[in-house]
């Protein structure tokens, strides 16, 4: 890791261990990134792996660039790739249909035999010995990126700056959208709405107030069905809708039952099996009335 | 251990990287793993500049990684828009250049 020595050809065995460890780590996450089938997930492994190679970063002198790796891609260009997985949504789901036939399994027998193009050529080289930053680093590995940067690549630098300003405004220029008509009114809103004869109240609210009040739990209709409006559309699409009817309604017929007990009154209607239907809540009425 | 490892972990993850591009359909995907081959070569580039003891990979990767910011900037954007028009992320459905 020093590379004190002008031409080493062994690293430390510590950062040995520390490559075998992490390396298998990376290849992990880089493989979940393009295995996983929901979006969030494989950018989380993106971000493992890229966490990972700030490491090596560090382990291989650049000191600077592993901090920037973490702050800049870590920190904003997955933050980046987040939002953007959020804002399309579970629509962003991975078709699994194949356009082309054979083509997943022709690009992993590609993707194979490019690997092992680029791992015989690395394999051929000759690159038994390094000769370590210990004197490139040895005034600050900072400073002598700065020295470098502002002399030789100061142009490189210098277009680097427009090229930043012109991808801001090209972002603003994509995203930003022109109304090109008047917005609706809200009374044309209203009339639209009751023309087309589509939920015409606002939509229920979701959760079963005395119980829960999540979003991802809908609300109960007067007859104790799962009301499917009252929970956000993104969440029916991914089918994480928490139905609680069905609990909630066999304890609460339990408790009814064990207050008829205590009250000395036998249960001649034999307590059905509960069913999140519409056959239970009334049964819990006519009983509640007796 | 030789740095030569790290080239050939670099080499694997521009591999799987560019593997995923073939393999996926969802546009988000597809750029992800363009930015995996992205840091893939930055990571051949710091182990080169260890291997040549001089600074000047480093540079290179520096620059790689502002260019990777602003491409990522402009292309969510592209992506946003696409779905904006299309409802779709997929790199199938945008087969058209205009609807």
């Amino acid at each position: 890791m020093t590379g004190l020595a002008a031409a080493a050809s062994v690293t430390s065995s510590g950062e040995a261990v520390q490559f075998w460890i992490l390396g298998i780590v990376a290849v992990v996450g880089a493989l979940c990134t393009i295995l996983m089938k929901r979006a969030v997930h494989s950018a989380l492994s993106l971000a493992g792996t890229m966490i990972v190679l700030a490491v090596f970063y560090l382990a291989n002198g650049a000191y600077f660039l592993g901090v920037v790796q973490i702050v800049v891609y870590t920190g904003a260009i997955m933050m980046l790739f987040l939002f953007v997985v959020m804002l399309v949504g579970v629509t962003a789901a991975d078709s699994l249909k194949e356009t082309l036939k054979g083509q997943r399994w022709l690009a992993a027998g590609l993707g194979i035999g490019f690997g092992i193009l680029l791992i015989a050529g690395i394999g051929n080289a000759s690159l038994k010995e390094f000769n370590g930053l210990g004197e490139a680093n040895a005034g600050g590995n900072v400073q002598g990126l700065a020295a470098l940067i502002f002399t030789k690549y100061v142009f490189a630098f210098e277009i680097t700056g427009a090229l930043l300003i012109t991808a801001a405004v090209g972002a603003m220029v994509l995203t930003h959208r022109e109304r090109t008509e008047r917005a609706k009114s809200q009374r044309e809103q209203s009339e639209a709405r009751i023309r087309e004869g589509k939920q015409v109240p606002p939509l229920p609210a979701p959760g079963v107030y005395a119980r829960h009040n999540a979003v991802d739990i809908p609300g109960l209709l007067p007859d104790g069905t799962p009301s499917e409006l009252s929970v956000n559309p993104t969440l029916r699409e991914r089918g994480q809708i928490r139905d609680v009817s069905g609990e909630s309604l066999a304890e609460l017929k339990a408790l009814e039952q064990r207050s008829e007990e205590w009250l000395g009154r036998s249960a001649e209607d034999e307590p059905k099996p509960p069913a999140s239907g519409g056959a239970a809540p009334k049964e819990h009425k006519e009983g509640a009335k007796k | 251990m030789s740095p030569v490892y790290y080239l050939y972990l670099a080499a694997l993850l521009f591999t799987i990287g560019a593997a995923g591009v073939l393999i996926r359909r969802n546009a988000i995907v597809v750029f992800m793993c363009i930015e995996l081959m992205l840091n893939a070569c930055n990571l051949a580039f710091v182990t080169f500049s260890r291997m040549h003891g001089n600074l000047d990979g480093q540079i290179i990767a520096f620059f790689t990684m502002v260019v990777a910011a602003a491409e990522v900037v402009v292309g969510l954007a592209i992506i946003v828009t696409i779905f904006r028009t299309r409802h779709t992320a997929s790199v199938d459905d945008a087969s058209l250049m205009k609807l």
